[in-house]
């Protein structure tokens, strides 16, 4: 294209010569040239393309990058960094128990293992490449050519450094003019480009980095100073809910309950207690003189109640049923030695007096249930079938103890009641 | 094709007396142009509104809470993970391209795979924000990092949720790794085309100095082969971790071996469908016929024949493994799917991702830029519907009939949706106009003018090769 003999720009003052530049406008020109710079022994040079050309790599002898193997370190240290980060965190520093798996195991960790494994390695291959070829490379004699801004474009470009030392103005001139370049230049050194960073970009960041200290500085400060205020919070939802919470009020509703009422005109499941032989003892609203056919009349039975009263009767009542249960006679002994000034005792019922065995079975239990003059309710306490059990024994209790009842309880359950739905889930007869 | 239009200045010819200043300037004038075309301008208005839509969502779902959505239970996982899983999904087709291709030597992805890869950040970008919003608290999400703390408190690394975290973030690195340094020389061709300081400062602080080295090519190409090599296991581990969200649950409908290749394929699927979608627009719209041209468009349909017809396979491989494992749970799962409550979803899905692909047999339609949009279209629809499918028609028919329930949408559900694509076309439209939408140095080095000429080895001028695009890939 142009004359190259025209460009004779080292004359123009004391700035030295960077190198010589030759255009090509075909990438197989240019690597035909490599070859001969090559086969002449040059060291400091190179090529600029706009695209990676095949085979330029040989034409130039480039040997092979050492990257993969920086990048196969990387990728080995994170798979260690993996394996350690999950073993450390999950069974040694705090060791998770899930469902009975074991505190470690290859399987479960291999996902993470694999994910660390190429992130490690992708990051280093970016960094490593950049850093490899010396990128970011801000300035370059280069970049004072106007025409090697095509570079990146459409033309290819064989630069030699004069500071090779086979570099010889006349020789490297007549070695590249026989490569056919479209345009063969001279490159100067850089004199123009200031080495020094703009005032504005050195205290920007000056300023930035004193800035960047003070948060760190707060941080040092609240680490190493008492404070009675609570701490901060930024986000106060988490604290602060509207929730009930133990003897308080509750927010939540209108009328401040905890405990919501059903809806209206419904029972919970199994509080429909509907059959009154079972649940109060009464039948037609007199006490029941049968025990209810829901109870198994068993020695299983009587054993249950023998063993429910010894539970929640024997203390106050004895294990005979007398009223001389241990309460009473501490209570006794602490009056007897003068100790229990003041303090009065009524001695429990004995319960095998002949006005008590004269009681309905339905007047029993209703007693147990809801309690009678001193004696508290254990309704809330024992469940229904078991306060019959309770019953049964007493009655067995009175039986031994001669307190011969006027009519003994039927020896048979009543029949099914037919006017009451029996209660689900019980066991029949 | 068409006639020059006026309103488009991109529909000329672009400047260049040979092939690779045609390629720099057809690529290079759509950054430069003083305005963008029009319609750029439309789209980027919707774009942004939806954005809008999207963070006002955001906004109002994390002062309200995620009471705000319909996700009630049974179905506690609904629209927010139906669209996490579709947009991670999207992403995977950009790192195909950029990756597997590249390693398989299928040349022809150097035209789009660039906006691929970027489609592929967008989507991620998408994506991870769905799981970053339904933890309820969306300012603790960095509870799931391994950062030492005050409460000696880690995370399970035994739980699929959290190989997820580590799964998208790896695969959001490594994909922007990619596509950045796939930009660097691009930048250096902005840098030294510029025609103001600041355009200059600018693209050359991204393009790091780049000057086109041979020295300096050699490294990069070794080190974009270690990445896409990288990247290729990487992507196919994702969308399994992902699987094995579900995968690892015992909800019938969910517990699957299927699901890693299945969730991968119809990944691949409802990406390239993506890819479609935006490269029709885009090439007539910025004058890229030359580059990404129909034949290109016939390759990634070809693709969405052959991953389309692995999705079918998938969804009829489904019903025979819950009736082959004689499990009741899975039979009725399966028969609810196709015929119970959500049976509208599953036709649609079906009708969208296994139908509609089988179109592109013909050549045609195949080889019709707007009958391959419309497709395109259709099977994005179809992807997310199977996600819906998976896991919304699994969750509302669980084990206990009485807490079966019926998941309805709410009125943020929908601005969440739809808000979401407003993010990612906002990003893609910012990419379109500032960064290099075809990767040129990638498609200079496969130009014909390239591959048909002797190039080195000792081989003289004009020693022709005889397959041109098979030959040159290797480096």
């Amino acid at each position: 294209m142009s004359d190259h003999k025209n460009d004779e720009s080292s004359s123009t003052g004391s700035v030295p010569l960077h190198g010589l530049l030759a255009e090509y406008e075909t990438p197989w020109q240019l690597v035909d040239a490599s070859k001969k710079v090559r086969d002449a022994r040059y060291q400091r040079w190179d090529t600029f393309t706009p695209f990676p050309v095949h085979g330029i790599d040989r034409a130039m002898g480039i040997r092979m990058t050492i990257l993969p193997w920086i990048v196969l370190v990387a990728g080995l240290t994170g798979l260690a960094s993996a394996i350690l980060l999950q073993w450390w965190t999950n069974s040694f520093d705090y060791p998770w128990i899930v469902s009975g798996k074991p505190l470690f195991s290859i399987p479960a960790n291999v996902p993470i293992m694999f994910e660390m494994t190429v992130l490690f390695s992708g990051i280093t291959t970016l960094v490593g490449m950049l850093m490899l070829n010396g990128l970011p490379h801000p300035s370059h004699p280069l970049d004072l050519k106007e025409r090697f801004a095509r570079a990146t474009d459409d033309r290819f470009f064989l630069l030699i450094e004069a500071s090779d030392p086979k570099f010889d103005a006349k020789q490297t001139r007549a070695l590249l003019e026989t490569t056919g370049a479209a345009v063969l230049d001279e490159v100067l050194e850089d004199r123009v480009t200031s080495d020094r960073l703009p005032k504005i970009v050195t205290y920007g960041m000056i300023i930035l980095t004193t800035a960047a200290m003070i948060p760190l500085a707060l941080a040092a400060k609240a680490r190493y100073t008492k404070s009675r205020d609570p701490r901060i919070h930024l986000i106060g939802d988490m604290d602060w809910q509207p929730k009930y919470k133990a003897q308080r009020q509750n927010p939540v509703f209108d009328d401040t309950r905890a405990q919501r009422e059903p809806v209206a005109g419904t029972i919970a499941v199994g509080d429909l207690r509907e059959d009154d032989h079972y649940f109060r003892g009464k039948v037609d609203d007199e006490f029941a003189r049968t025990f209810p056919f829901q109870l198994p009349l068993t020695q299983q039975t009587v054993e249950r109640g023998q063993e429910r009263y010894g539970i929640y009767c024997a203390p106050c009542h004895g294990l005979l049923g007398d009223g001389r249960g241990m309460v009473t006679q501490r209570a006794e002994s602490l009056i007897d030695s003068g100790r229990g000034r003041g303090m009065a005792w009524v001695e429990p019922t004995n319960v095998n007096q002949a006005h008590i065995a004269a009681q309905p079975v339905g007047q029993l239990f209703d007693t147990i249930t809801n309690g009678i003059r001193t004696m508290p309710a254990y309704g809330p306490q024992i469940p229904t079938e078991d306060r019959w059990a309770i019953v049964m024994y007493v009655r067995a209790l009175q039986k031994k103890n001669g307190a011969a009842a006027a009519p003994a309880p039927a020896p048979t359950p009543a029949p099914a009641p037919p006017t009451q739905t029996p209660e689900p889930g019980s066991n029949a007869p | 094709m068409d006639a020059v239009r006026n309103d488009n200045p991109f529909a000329v010819a672009p400047r260049g007396d040979n092939p690779f200043a045609k390629i720099t300037d057809n690529v290079s004038r759509i950054v430069e142009a003083e305005r963008p075309p029009r319609a750029w301008y439309i789209a980027f208005g919707i774009a942004l509104m939806l954005l809008t839509i999207f963070l006002s969502a955001i906004t109002y779902l994390a002062w309200e809470g995620i009471g705000v959505w319909g996700n009630m239970i049974p179905v506690a996982w609904a629209f927010d993970i139906i669209n996490f899983v579709f947009w991670i999904g999207i992403g995977h087709a950009g790192t195909l391209i950029s990756a597997i291709l590249f390693l398989l030597r299928q040349n022809w992805r150097t035209s789009i795979n660039r906006f691929a890869e970027a489609m592929t950040i967008f989507a991620v970008i998408c994506a991870a924000i769905f799981p970053g919003v339904h933890i309820g608290r969306p300012w603790l999400p960095y509870y799931m990092m391994p950062i030492p703390n005050q409460m000696e408190m880690w995370p399970q690394f035994r739980s699929p949720l959290e190989w997820d975290i580590f799964a998208v973030s790896t695969y959001a690195t490594i994909s922007i790794l990619f596509w950045y340094m796939g930009m660097i020389p691009d930048f250096a061709t902005f840098r030294d085309r510029s025609k103001t300081a600041i355009r200059r400062f600018l693209y050359g602080i991204v393009a790091m100095g780049w000057r086109g080295s041979s020295r300096q090519w050699h490294r990069y190409e070794r080190a974009y082969l270690i990445l896409a090599a990288l990247a290729t296991p990487l992507v196919l581990s994702v969308h399994s971790v992902v699987s094995f969200d579900f995968a690892t649950a015992q909800l019938p409908g969910w517990h699957a071996t299927i699901f890693p290749p299945y969730f991968v394929a119809g990944a691949i699927f409802g990406g390239f469908a993506m890819v479609v979608t935006l490269a029709v627009p885009a090439r007539q719209l910025f004058g890229l016929k030359r580059i990404i041209t129909i034949d290109h468009l016939e390759l990634m349909n070809k693709i969405l024949i052959a991953t389309g017809l692995m999705v079918g396979y998938a969804y009829g491989m489904e019903f025979f493994v819950a009736w082959y494992s004689g499990s009741m749970y899975e039979g009725f799962t399966f028969i609810n799917r196709a015929f119970g409550q959500y049976a509208w979803a599953y036709w649609t899905m079906i009708f969208c991702n296994v139908v509609t692909p089988q179109l592109h047999w013909f050549p045609k339609i195949r080889r019709n830029p707007w009958a391959t949009w419309v497709i395109g279209v259709i099977i994005n629809i179809g992807m997310w519907f199977e996600r819906f499918v998976i896991i919304v028609t699994s969750l509302a028919r669980d084990f206990l009939p009485s807490s079966w329930g019926y998941y309805v949408p709410t009125f943020v559900d929908y601005m969440m949706l739809g808000g979401s694509f407003g993010l990612f076309f906002t990003l893609f439209l910012l990419f379109c106009r500032y960064l290099p939408m075809v990767a040129m140095a990638e498609v200079k080095a496969f130009h014909p003018s390239v591959l048909s000429h002797g190039h080195g080895h000792g081989e003289h001028h004009g020693e022709s090769h005889d397959a041109p695009v098979a030959a040159h890939a290797g480096h």
